[in-house]
């Protein structure tokens, strides 16, 4: 093909040699990328596609409203609690049901938990071995590699032995000639950067991160009973509080609100000393390498979330920011309304669905989901054996939102794009502080490595709100308030024949919307619009492309056999598979056409 | 003493872990897999000397809770298991290398450990539409699980997905989500349900794997005994509040405060085979029910399909207490009746267990 300009700004062009990722690894879920390489293997065309679909939405047709956020909660055990949350809160609006102060409080310290405990394992465990060489990490000193991590961070774990054991440790794992995880990495890809010793401090606090994740989420488990997977209730949240009388060591009581906070105090600790130093001195290394920028610079979207007060719908009682940008124009901010049928829409013309008519998107709450799993005529292989997809039909199992017809970024950097647009000091000032720190512009935001930055930015802000919030809950307690639910409209009887309501969060990776329809007592139509839709999503009608796919454009891929720039980028956004895969039949019919051939 | 580079024990000691705490460590982990003392030796030796036993993490229709699950472990902890008690060669979610250089590493450890190596499978094979409801390397995943279950020792069912279909499999199931021991009938499978399964319940089977080299002992559905071998019920810290007829009667009243029984509340705790309330989650920090929600049976076969989470799991005089109790008066669909009714039964007589699931089954 010639090349084709997309109305979203981006020259594609398919006539280079095509290079397929698949499995991409370190990510939720199942994923595939193709890309095509000009001569100088610059990337001239990029391909991405979901590969899985589970068919949630139908299977939540017909059941107890109060029951979906632990269906929609199996979305995704990765950012696990969000879905729940968001369902709970659109039944809550479909309702009009009114949630206590505490209720409210402790919901916020749960997903600021998981907001934290998800950006530390998504830097450590899954983005960083896209910069860090763990093979190279063998070659370091670990006196130099002590005074390496003193000079950036007072953390205790910093001596020259401490990182002789660590050395040591890998060396004999390496020796074992069992690689396990680290088997047939891109290791000594000149794409690495990082001095031996920048490479051991961070397999060092890899291990580290992999201990003290399991010790933040401990937190839901006080308030929810388990992790993943925390209980949640329509109404309120499931924990009572009992500071005083008899029976409350099985409630919420002075040693749990004890261990909340001291898991607050080192969860500070350990984002300010460990993770925040390594993201700023991982950075310094690749602060040339300014690629992934896609859809970032041009059009941004967060819901915004974090409530400061229960049942206070408007957008300035978000700590996390709402608005929409436009075009790169920070200068508008614009609102977004969630039940207006001509903002947000689904398209499905190169997913694996079928509408009547493809050329029109649809609301979720009239949304119509048949799949429809068919290959385009330039496919390479066969129906059970693709080796190159045909982007120019169907090829993804995750359909293609747009906001008032713009595909959309999501995630922490959106979210932080608009926070620094609205000019919020708990956001814009220490995101002005690291570029000055790099010595970088505000421009370099818009990249791959500004997606990094803003998740570890964001981490530090949400490990704070969870103290603001835990410091609040004990206030409110202290002033006799201990509700945490309101059960006046628990009963089906108390509910209106026919209801719709919206619920949100803003997840880890990005803005995350529950559409839910109840007619006499039961769900009859439900749609999420998950982050990894908007930012996966494969073409439009009209030619845009998504994020992902945007973001991979232009990029300089040093070895086609070892395409590290492509992970890094595609990790940036955290992607979640499991989440973006979703449909409803708006008929609730049974899926009659699926049928093994 | 070591004559492994990396086994658990050389681990161990790097981090400044005494001999005789290595032994008590041992010592524990045979009381808390309910071994005797006898075995001790055994956990010593292996962890000794034995070279990692191959692991290939295979991710089907899932939502990764069950590896979520598993770094949580706290003892031992995920670190170790994966870099010295075993060697996991093959795990989408974590693993280093991406897309042929992945499949490689998954070629080189099935032709190297042939017959020897571990197939842990998260997630369930879909079958409708030849299997491209989940697509990997561009083939349906199904082949993929089976390629890879064709020279493993053994097969682990991560989670309900695996074990029993789970969310996706709830009705009507749309991709005709499928168990693994539907599509692998030649090994043994291994089911270690739960949505997700307890951490170091997952790391305790795959332990005790490794240490003695065999199978843990599987109740009637394939479930090791050692865990899934009572009730949440017989084991509640709440349990008292049962006989006592003392229950929540609605979401933070009083009773609640006070820590009383969630039966009417809809747990299913009495119908449901798991450790959590002996184990507890997250390194024993709590559990559903000790933090207010009642169980809603997530390790048990279609516990889905067997209505409301908050309708109580059977007719009141089945179990003989409270007959007075006021209902909850919810209105269930006409299924929830055969779901209800069959709970009833297994909680009767366990053993009758498989048969009565049967009928909720895919």
């Amino acid at each position: 093909m010639n090349a084709i300009q997309t109305p979203n700004g981006f020259t594609l062009d398919n006539s280079g040699k095509r290079v397929v990722v698949d499995p991409v690894t370190r990510i939720e879920g199942h994923m595939r990328c193709e890309v095509n390489l000009d001569e100088n293997n610059i990337i001239r065309n990029a391909v991405s596609s979901g590969t899985m679909w589970r068919g949630l939405e139908v299977i939540l047709k017909g059941r107890d409203p109060r029951d979906a956020w632990a269906f929609t909660e199996r979305i995704c055990g990765v950012c696990t609690g969000t879905h729940a949350l968001t369902s709970v809160r659109a039944v809550e609006d479909a309702l009009s049901i009114q949630i206590p102060e505490n209720a409210n409080t402790i919901r916020n310290i749960m997903q600021l938990t998981l907001q934290v405990q998800d950006h530390l394992v998504h830097f450590y465990h899954l983005h960083a071995l896209d910069w860090v060489d763990v093979v190279s990490a063998l070659k370091a000193d670990p006196k130099a590699t002590s005074e390496l991590a003193q000079s950036i961070s007072p953390w205790e774990k910093s001596s020259p032995g401490y990182f002789l054991d660590i050395a040591s440790r890998l060396k004999k794992f390496v020796e074992s000639g069992q690689l396990g995880p680290f088997a047939n990495g891109y290791w000594g890809s000149p794409a690495y950067k990082l001095p031996p010793e920048a490479n051991l401090m961070a397999v060092a606090h890899y291990l580290e991160a992999l201990d003290f994740q399991k010790d933040i989420v401990k937190i839901h488990t006080v308030y929810g009973g388990k992790n993943p997977h925390p209980n949640w209730l329509v109404g309120g949240v499931p924990c009572a509080i009992n500071v005083d009388g008899v029976g409350a060591v099985g409630a919420v009581n002075m040693e749990r609100l004890n261990l909340v906070s001291s898991i607050i105090d080192r969860t500070i600790e350990f984002i300010e000393q460990v993770y925040l130093p390594d993201l700023q001195a991982i950075a310094s290394f690749y602060k040339d390498w300014l690629y992934g920028g896609g859809l970032s610079g041009q059009n941004v979207m967060s819901y915004g979330d974090i409530p400061e007060h229960a049942n206070d719908r408007s957008f300035n009682n978000l700590l996390l920011p709402h608005g929409a940008i436009l075009n790169g124009n920070l200068k508008e901010i614009h609102e977004i309304d969630l039940k207006d049928v001509n903002q947000i829409q689904e398209f499905v013309t190169h997913s694996w669905y079928r509408y009547d008519n493809e050329n029109v998107g649809l609301h979720p709450f009239q949304g119509v989901t048949e799949p429809r799993f068919e290959l385009g005529s330039k496919t390479k292989g066969t129906r059970t054996n693709i080796v190159n997809l045909d982007e120019s039909a169907k090829y993804s199992w995750i359909k293609a939102p747009r906001w008032r017809g713009h595909a959309m970024e999501v995630g922490p950097l959106a979210r932080y794009i608009v926070g620094y647009a609205k000019g919020i000091p708990a956001i814009k000032e220490p995101v002005d502080k690291l570029l000055t720190d790099l010595g970088l512009p505000v421009t370099a935001l818009f990249s791959t490595l500004g997606r990094t930055a803003a998740r570890g930015l964001e981490a530090q802000y949400c490990a704070h709100l969870m103290r603001h919030f835990q410091d609040k809950l004990i206030r409110t307690i202290k002033a006799g308030d201990l509700s945490t639910a309101n059960t006046t409209k628990w009963e089906p009887d108390t509910w209106p024949q026919e209801a719709k309501g919206v619920g949100t969060t803003e997840a880890p990776r990005g803005a995350l919307g529950h559409w839910v329809v109840i007619k006499d007592g039961k769900i009859d139509n439900y749609q999420c619009i998950v982050p990894t839709t908007w930012n996966g999503s494969p073409r439009d009608p009209q030619g845009n492309i998504g994020a992902f796919e945007a973001a991979l454009m232009n990029t300089q891929v040093v070895n086609a056999e070892q395409p590290l720039e492509i992970l890094r980028t595609l990790h940036s956004f955290d992607p979640c598979l499991a989440c973006s895969t979703h449909i409803i039949d708006k008929e609730g019919k049974e899926l009659t056409r699926v049928k093994v051939l | 003493m070591s004559t492994y580079p990396d086994s658990f024990y050389a681990v161990m000691r790097r981090q400044g872990i005494s001999r005789r705490s290595f032994l008590k460590y041992c010592s524990l982990t045979a009381s808390s897999l309910a071994l005797g003392p006898q075995f001790v030796g055994n956990i010593v030796h292996a962890m000794e000397t034995k070279p990692r036993t191959p692991v290939l993490w295979l991710h089907g229709l899932e939502c990764t809770c069950c590896s979520e699950s598993f770094i949580r472990s706290a003892h031992p902890l995920a670190k170790d298991v994966v870099l010295s008690m075993l060697s996991l060669d093959y795990d989408d979610t974590l693993m280093a290398a991406a897309g042929f250089q992945a499949e490689e590493v998954m070629e080189e450890t099935m032709r190297k450990y042939k017959g020897r190596y571990i197939l842990a499978v998260e997630g369930n094979p879909p079958l409708n539409e030849d299997g491209m409801y989940c697509i990997v390397g561009g083939k349906p995943f199904v082949e993929k699980l089976r390629y890879a279950a064709k020279d493993c020792a053994a097969v682990i069912a991560w989670g309900s997905c695996a074990s029993w279909g789970c969310v996706q499999a709830a009705k009507p199931n749309p991709t005709r989500a499928t168990p693994v021991h539907k599509v692998i009938l030649d090994k043994p499978v291994i089911k270690v349900p739960g949505c997700p399964p307890i951490a170091e319940v997952m790391t305790a089977v795959i332990t005790y794997m490794l240490t003695f080299d065999k199978l843990p002992d599987l109740d009637s559905q394939g479930r090791p005994k050692m865990f899934y071998g009572q009730r949440i019920h017989d084991k509640c810290y709440r349990r008292p509040h049962f006989d006592a007829g003392q229950f929540v009667e609605q979401w933070d009243d009083e009773a609640a405060r006070k820590g009383y029984c969630l039966y009417k509340m809809g747990c299913k705790g009495p119908t449901t085979y798991n450790a959590c309330s002996t184990v507890k989650w997250n390194d024993g920090v709590s559990f559903p029910i000790q933090s207010g929600h009642g169980c809603i049976g997530c390790s048990e076969e279609a516990f889905w399909d067997k209505g409301s989470f908050y309708d109580r799991v059977t007719e009141l005089n089945v179990f003989g207490v409270e007959a007075n109790a006021d209902k909850m008066g919810l209105v269930t669909a006409g299924a929830v009746g055969v779901g209800i009714a069959a709970h009833a039964a297994v909680s009767i007589n366990k053993h009758k267990k498989t048969e009565t699931h049967k009928k909720d089954s895919l």
